[in-house]
């Protein structure tokens, strides 16, 4: 177990490094750069544009750059945006909170239930309600948050005046109930999606449980129908899920860009939208650092628990 | 600015009217209007929005329009310029002049006198050493400076007292005073045992004299700035302004429908909504003018450009009322210069654009150029063939450019669509002239300045070794005469007609062709007061200390 971890560890090094040095190149190669939107500000020269660029260190030779950024990453410091001078860090740990609400409390509906409805439509399989979730699944798959997003926006704030069109909090209340209520609509049309993905997996892993011969066993000894679906083929249904969950982890740190976007939810798939824009490498180099390091937390953390919870896996 | 004057104007009546005894009835209605700025203390918040994100403080650090939104809340430059153009005093006593023994008669040497009574936000006292430091600061080498243009031309600032400041310039710059009406001034203590100021505290938790001061900011969400009690001017009215960011412009025209907020703000109410804005019940929407124009812009050293004829046919073959009218809503006006028309320095005279592809095809027949076998006309073995390029996924200009190629194919010339991203295409392909024409919208004024010479100067294109973004390699020596002139006269009235007359002989030249002068469309709720537009400055907040709810 232990040699397992510290091999999954090097491997992580190596591939951060790698991801760094990619990430890096594949920015600073892309023409353009963080000083090109000021180009058409009345009264901009070359000569500031150079001067600053100079100042900025921008013209030093790729190489160089890189193994100074590295080297301040690997004394913990991040760097600082080319926006607003703030250390990385402290950006991403400023957009944190309201993306961990969102996601958290949207995935939490999503899986829920997703879970919920794909037992129900295994167990049920080829009855309306497997015929009504499936389609709907389909459906939800296929339709844009965009356009969700606005014409939720549409019916319940414009329309019915139910709900706040977007935003957090109201500047100046910020109260637990006025968080809740500028989460209901985002949450939920995020959520949208993925019970439709949560169902659907949560269906055919439940299908392919019923159908293994442990389960005929539990049938014959005249167990209810109710036990056996809920101590046995529910309880190992899950654990695929867990590998799901694993590989959601980033996702769920990363933020929902275009829901971001419509609810001006100030999360970290905007920030990552925004620091794309300006051409901020140091946030976008911590960003993509950040979302690397969770996708590989995400996927040993679901490989433990994997083998935790399925005493037949075994990590060597 | 017009608000200011009118409250001053009318509080001197009032006090005149208190003055002058048995007048009953108006006194009491016009002197509780004037004592207004002495006692009605600051009331409510207005939430703007803005499509961006303000991200830069130090008003000195390079930035973008939308930060400037926040520089005005916050700061106050010596001067500020009205929407007429005129200059009106904030941190100075007077707006220096010939006149008032500001500035010398040759422009060499100014004299600025400041307030004594203003306090940085953090209770210290505003004095010359500021305005000193903040001069100094833009030239600072080791300082990220956004700005040095006129700047450099400063020499020998003398603090001769705590109100008073003077200096001298080595060569006289008309363009000075517009470009210190968009200096806000900085405090001095706020950057001292600061090693690198590009990264002082400041700049994230700026101080300034303005009428309000910093409170909060929410990255990626909004900035709330409080209401300055101790404000040395008129205002603030409002308790809060918070400066919300909107990312999306469909979003921000819902949050203004749905009342989330109260002003829209930069990057406005887009043309495909303004009809339906407009039948918003309490809600106030109108069209303003700005200082960008759209052209199409030609590299004159290419030789299919070099012949005047070439252009003027050009210029006969676009439609620019089918582009204004179909693409954008008719929102924008047609233009035939590059100074806005709200300009005191406007030339209302030039000749008028005709469309008209027969006239365009004569000119082209006139000057030589023959139809080749492709039907696309050729002169000296020159194809009148060129390529066109604007920002990919600009998808209105996108259109445009689909219409000129259209109509240039019409008289017999090839037009080549080739747009590229953003950050190429405002680079070096644009700075260095590597392109052969271009669809662009530009702001060629130094603030509210009519000078142009950054740009129209022959001196000022990279492409030929020189300095600034006459991106046309445009060369004409009267213009030259013209511009070098115009910078040295000071008066306006003087000033003027050179203005006037540059602006016909670019008429003549066209080395761009003007199609039209943008304008946005900001909007309001119903009660808010002060929102007044002005040609001059590049942001709604130009004068938020005025800002109000009736």
């Amino acid at each position: 177990m232990l040699r397992y971890l510290l091999l999954r560890f090097w491997q992580s090094i190596v591939l951060l490094f790698l991801v760094s040095l990619i990430g890096f190149m594949v920015l600073n190669l892309a023409p353009g750069g963080p000083l090109s939107q000021y180009a058409l500000t009345p009264g901009m020269t070359k000569e500031a544009l150079d001067r600053i660029a100079e100042q900025m260190g921008l013209n030093r030779p790729l190489p160089i750059q890189y193994l100074d950024w590295f080297w301040n990453l690997l004394q913990g410091d991040w760097g600082k945006s080319y926006r607003d001078g703030r250390p990385v860090l402290e950006i991403i740990g400023g957009h944190l909170f309201a993306t961990l609400l969102l996601m958290g409390s949207s995935t939490l509906v999503a899986v829920l239930i997703g879970t919920w409805i794909g037992i129900h439509s295994a167990v049920r399989q080829g009855s309306v309600f497997d015929y009504v979730t499936t389609v709907g699944a389909m459906v939800a798959l296929s339709i844009p948050t965009f356009w969700f997003g606005l014409i939720a926006i549409f019916v319940f704030s414009l329309w019915l005046g139910w709900l706040p069109a977007g935003n957090m909090y109201t500047v100046g209340d910020g109260s637990a109930a006025d968080y809740a209520v500028h989460l209901i609509m985002p949450s939920l049309v995020l959520a949208l999606v993925n019970v439709a993905t949560w169902s659907r997996y949560m269906r055919s892993a439940t299908l392919d449980v019923m159908s293994q011969d442990f389960v005929r066993t539990a049938r014959a000894k005249g167990l209810t129908p109710r036990r056996v679906l809920m101590k046995h083929i529910v309880g190992n249904a899950l654990v695929p899920m867990i590998t799901l969950a694993g590989l959601q982890l980033p996702t769920l740190l990363g933020g929902a860009l275009v829901t971001e976007t419509v609810f001006t939810w100030p999360g970290m798939g905007r920030l990552f939208l925004d620091s794309l824009g300006y051409n901020d490498y140091p946030v976008v180099m911590g960003l993509l650092m950040f979302s690397a390091v969770l996708v590989l937390i995400g996927n040993l953390a679901a490989d433990l628990l994997v083998a935790l919870v399925d005493p037949r896996i075994r990590l060597e | 600015m017009t608000e200011d004057n009118r409250l001053t104007t009318t509080r001197r009546q009032a006090l005149l009217l208190m003055g002058a005894a048995g007048v009953t009835t108006l006194v009491p209605s016009l002197s509780g209007l004037g004592a207004a700025h002495a006692q009605e203390a600051p009331k409510g918040q207005i939430v703007l929005g803005f499509s961006q994100e303000p991200t830069v403080f130090n008003p000195h650090l390079p930035h973008i329009e939308v930060d400037e939104g926040i520089h005005y809340a916050i700061f106050d430059p010596l001067f500020d310029v009205a929407p007429d153009g005129s200059f009106f005093p904030l941190l100075a006593t007077e707006v220096p002049t010939v006149e008032n023994g500001g500035i010398s008669a040759d422009g060499l040497n100014w004299k600025i006198t400041l307030r004594d009574d203003v306090k940085w936000h953090d209770g210290t006292p505003f004095t010359a050493e500021d305005v000193k430091f903040t001069l100094e600061l833009l030239l600072d080498p080791d300082f990220r400076s956004w700005r040095k243009t006129g700047h450099e031309h400063v020499r020998n600032l003398t603090v001769v007292s705590p109100t008073e400041i003077t200096w001298t310039m080595d060569k006289p710059f008309a363009p000075y005073a517009a470009i210190l009406a968009s200096t806000f001034i900085v405090p001095k203590h706020a950057f001292e045992g600061v090693a690198d100021k590009n990264e002082a505290p400041f700049n994230n938790a700026p101080i300034g004299t303005g009428a309000f001061k910093w409170k909060e900011r929410v990255a990626g969400d909004h900035i709330e700035l409080e209401a300055n009690a101790d404000y040395f001017g008129d205002g603030p009215y409002l308790e809060r302004l918070v400066v919300k960011y909107i990312p999306d412009l469909t979003v921000l025209y819902t949050q203004f429908k749905t009342g989330d907020i109260d002003v829209v703000g930069l990057q406005w109410i887009t043309p495909d909504h303004y009809e339906e804005a407009r039948t918003l019940a309490d809600r106030v929407v109108e069209v303003v003018g700005t200082a960008t124009f759209e052209s199409l812009t030609f590299n004159m050293q290419r030789p299919q450009f070099q012949d005047l004829k070439v252009r003027q046919a050009l210029y006969h073959a676009l439609d620019k009322q089918a582009i204004i009218d179909a693409l954008y809503y008719g929102v924008p006006t047609p233009t035939e210069t590059y100074m806005p028309k709200e300009s005191f320095y406007f030339n209302a005279d030039l000749p008028k654009h005709e469309y008209d592809p027969e006239k365009a095809k004569a000119l082209l027949d006139e000057a030589g150029w023959v139809p080749g076998d492709d039907g696309i006309r050729v002169k000296d073995g020159v194809r009148l063939a060129f390529t066109n390029s604007t920002t990919a996924g600009n998808h209105l200009r996108e259109q445009a450019q689909q219409f000129f190629q259209q109509s240039f194919k019409d008289i017999g010339v090839e037009m080549t669509i080739s747009n590229l991203p953003p950050a190429v295409m405002w680079g070096d392909y644009w700075m260095l002239s590597q392109f052969d024409s271009v669809v662009v919208g530009l702001n060629t004024l130094t603030g509210p300045d009519p000078d142009t010479s950054d740009f129209f100067l022959s001196t000022s294109s990279p492409a030929t070794g020189g300095s600034g973004q006459n991106t046309w390699v445009y060369n004409n020596p009267e213009v030259d005469a013209l511009l070098k002139q115009g910078g040295e006269l000071v008066a306006p009235e003087e000033r003027r007609p050179v203005y006037l007359k540059i602006q016909e002989i670019m008429r003549a030249d066209l080395p761009f062709l003007p199609i039209f002068q943008y304008a946005t469309i900001p909007g309001w709720k119903v009660g808010v007061e002060g929102k007044t537009p002005n040609i001059n400055n590049r942001i709604d907040t130009w004068n938020v200390r005025s800002w109000r709810w009736v």
